[in-house]
């Protein structure tokens, strides 16, 4: 190591030697550092899981342009929609077809535990809507009450799940009729549910009576080949006479979905917070580090600059304890983490995970703000006034 | 100015503080040292010593008078100047001041390196050899922790001396040295200044140390009262 640096900054590496001349304060400061990555990598974890559990649905269907009310911040969010606007829209040249969507929570009574799944009513004659994997499928929903369950779920044994199939359905109870899966697809438990479902349209109106066949949640649009999808929305925007209705790609919408949920959902700004706090903890930490040892060594440092060593010597010292600082913590903060997240995600089902992304844009903040930390605690050099020392 | 002068003062006045409480601490000092030469600057606690110092180190800046080190005039000399001046000179305090985390060889390759570009195998090179001539060649991998107060002070003279200074400046480097340890530290000082060619200007109030002078200046009060010329 004391080699490595000494190539590395072509002198002495006084700054590795100074941290780890003191053992038990180098070792307390990098575990703060790596408790402050810790900290960062585990609210990132969830703030990512959060992310992908938000746009996991919006994989389960395929569409040009979502037509949605104006308060559906979220896929299962907000009131719904005329059909009669499904209709208007098939008018403009450029929209090839047109769905409604339907969307609510079921719950579902497994025993020792409720659990509650989004269930999706769709037209089962449109299959171009679905994605690939359950397009499939679709054909099974032409019977009442079938349905195509989400394998994933939470609750859902893997081999209770893998034994669905046509002629081994699965049934069970919910909103007071029996519903029979048939087929299943790939979900995953979320924040705002267990797991999914898909019915057709007609079978999840009978299973939410209230809900009207001219209402659904959403419509869907496929464009023709060519189009320009943000004409045709400017084209609809005038066609459609609801100002009030939001008319955004598809894409857009998930977006949307996501910014929502991370920048306007208390759970998402709490998050927001805790990977703030566990930069500062980290900044703190550096600092305290940095400008103690700086404080403790202010004779020496006097000394050196009465030898004739200028300011970029004492930067580099300092810049040279942060990266130190820096890497080293970050190691044990990327294995603790990890840990972490994978035992949250194996006790949840949430897909916590440390990504590669993550690692390396955590690893560069810590350098970045150990070093942000190391220029501050420069400032205490100046006490060093090498006339004093005689 | 001849070529054999390292230090010409003239006409130093030096004040300390502001307002009410500023106080004189020089008087019109003038003083000439030669190359080579091994100076001992006397006086009662507070007669200003260490003020000469560090305006000769470059430590503090001339308010008034001229002071030309190494042909470069003191007075007005823009920060950068001075501290590629103090490059030049090599410092022993009161104080070893050596770093803790650094070892004797280490410590002393700070004195080398300060000239920057000077690879890491000759400075290494050179520090186990200034530490031989203050013998503690059997000492070189030692932290400072781990060396008796006499031997810290030698390392101190090694790091002075390492990268031949023109001019050696040490104020009161035995008074935390018994007698031996100061008698040795100062044989020390001297026996390279001669071998080496270097000046040096050495603040004292040990009696112990006068014998060894070429020249003493005695300072009172802040203004230099006796010049005493020796073999
Ligand atoms: N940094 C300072 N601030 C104010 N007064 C100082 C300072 N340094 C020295 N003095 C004053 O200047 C005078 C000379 O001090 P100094 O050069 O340290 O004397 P000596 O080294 O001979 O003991 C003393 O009266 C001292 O109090
Ligand atoms: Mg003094």
């Amino acid at each position: 190591m004391s080699r490595l640096l000494q190539a590395l900054f072509g002198r002495l590496p006084i700054g590795w030697l100074q941290l780890s001349h003191n053992r038990t304060r180098f070792a307390a400061a990098l575990a703060g550092v790596a408790f402050a990555n810790v900290l960062v990598f585990v609210q990132l974890g969830i703030m990512n899981s959060m992310g992908a559990a938000t746009l996991r649905p919006y994989d389960f269907f395929q569409a040009d342009v979502m037509i949605s009310a104006g308060d559906a911040n979220a896929l299962a969010d907000g009131g719904n929609v005329a059909r009669q606007w499904l209709l208007q829209a098939m008018a403009d040249p450029d929209v090839a077809d047109g769905t409604g969507l339907f969307i609510a929570n079921v719950p579902w009574d497994r025993g020792e535990k409720d659990i509650s799944l989004t269930t999706f009513g769709v037209d089962p004659a449109k299959p171009g809507f679905l994605s690939a994997e359950i397009a499939g499928d679709i054909g099974l929903l032409q019977v009442q009450d079938a349905a195509i369950l989400d394998r994933l779920a939470r609750g859902l044994g893997k081999e209770e799940a893998a034994a669905i199939r046509p002629q081994s359905p699965l049934a069970f109870e919910t909103q007071g009729r029996t519903v029979t899966a048939y087929a299943t697809f790939a979900g995953g438990g979320g924040f705002g549910g267990d797991g999914y479902m898909l019915v057709s349209d007609q079978t999840f109106l009978s299973l939410f009576p209230a809900r009207a066949s001219a209402a659904p949640d959403h419509i869907l649009l496929t464009l023709r080949p060519g189009a320009r999808p943000e004409a045709v929305i400017a084209r609809l925007k005038t066609l459609i006479s609801d100002p009030s209705l939001r008319i955004r790609t598809y894409t857009a919408a998930a977006e949307d979905d996501l910014r929502y949920q991370q920048t306007k959902r208390p759970t998402g700004i709490i998050f927001g917070f805790g990977v703030l706090i566990g930069v500062l903890v980290g900044l703190v930490i550096v600092y305290q580090v940095l400008s103690t040892d700086v404080a403790d060594h202010l004779r020496e440092y006097a000394t050196f600059k009465a030898m004739g060593y200028g300011p970029r010597f004492f930067l580099g010292i300092v810049f040279e304890e942060a990266l130190v600082l820096g890497i080293m913590g970050f190691v044990p903060g990327l294995i603790v983490g990890t840990a972490i997240l994978t035992l949250m995600g194996a006790i949840t089902t949430l897909p916590l995970a440390m990504t590669p992304s993550m690692a390396v844009s955590v690893f560069l903040g810590t350098v970045v703000f150990s070093a942000v930390s190391g220029a501050i605690a420069t400032r205490r050099l100046a006490a060093a006034d090498p006339a004093d020392l005689f | 100015m001849d070529s054999d002068t390292i230090v010409e003062a003239r006409g130093l006045n030096h004040w300390f503080g502001s307002g009410e409480a500023r106080k004189q601490a020089l008087f019109d000092v003038n003083l000439t040292l030669k190359r080579g030469s091994f100076t001992v600057l006397m006086g009662p606690s507070g007669s200003g010593k260490t003020t000469v110092l560090t305006l000769i180190g470059c430590l503090r800046a001339v308010q008034d008078g001229s002071v030309r080190l190494l042909d470069h005039e003191l007075n007005g000399a823009a920060e950068a100047e001075l501290v590629a001046l103090r490059r030049r000179l090599g410092f022993i305090f009161q104080a070893h001041n050596l770093h803790e985390s650094l070892t004797a060889a280490q410590n002393v390759m700070m004195g080398v390196q300060v000239h920057g570009g000077v690879p890491d195998g000759l400075a290494q090179q050179a520090a186990i050899h200034a530490l031989g001539l203050v013998g503690l060649s059997d000492r070189t991998t030692y932290l400072p922790a781990n060396l008796s107060g006499g031997q810290k002070q030698r390392v101190a003279v090694a790091r002075a001396l390492v990268a031949s200074p023109a001019l050696v400046l040490a104020d009161e480097p035995t008074a935390a040295l018994d007698k031996d340890s100061a008698a040795e530290v100062v044989d020390l000082l001297k026996r390279m200044g001669e071998a080496r060619g270097t000046t040096t200007l050495l603040v004292t109030h040990d009696n112990r140390i006068l014998d060894r002078a070429d020249r003493i200046l005695t300072l009172e009060d802040g203004r230099i009262v006796k010049i005493e010329e020796r073999g």
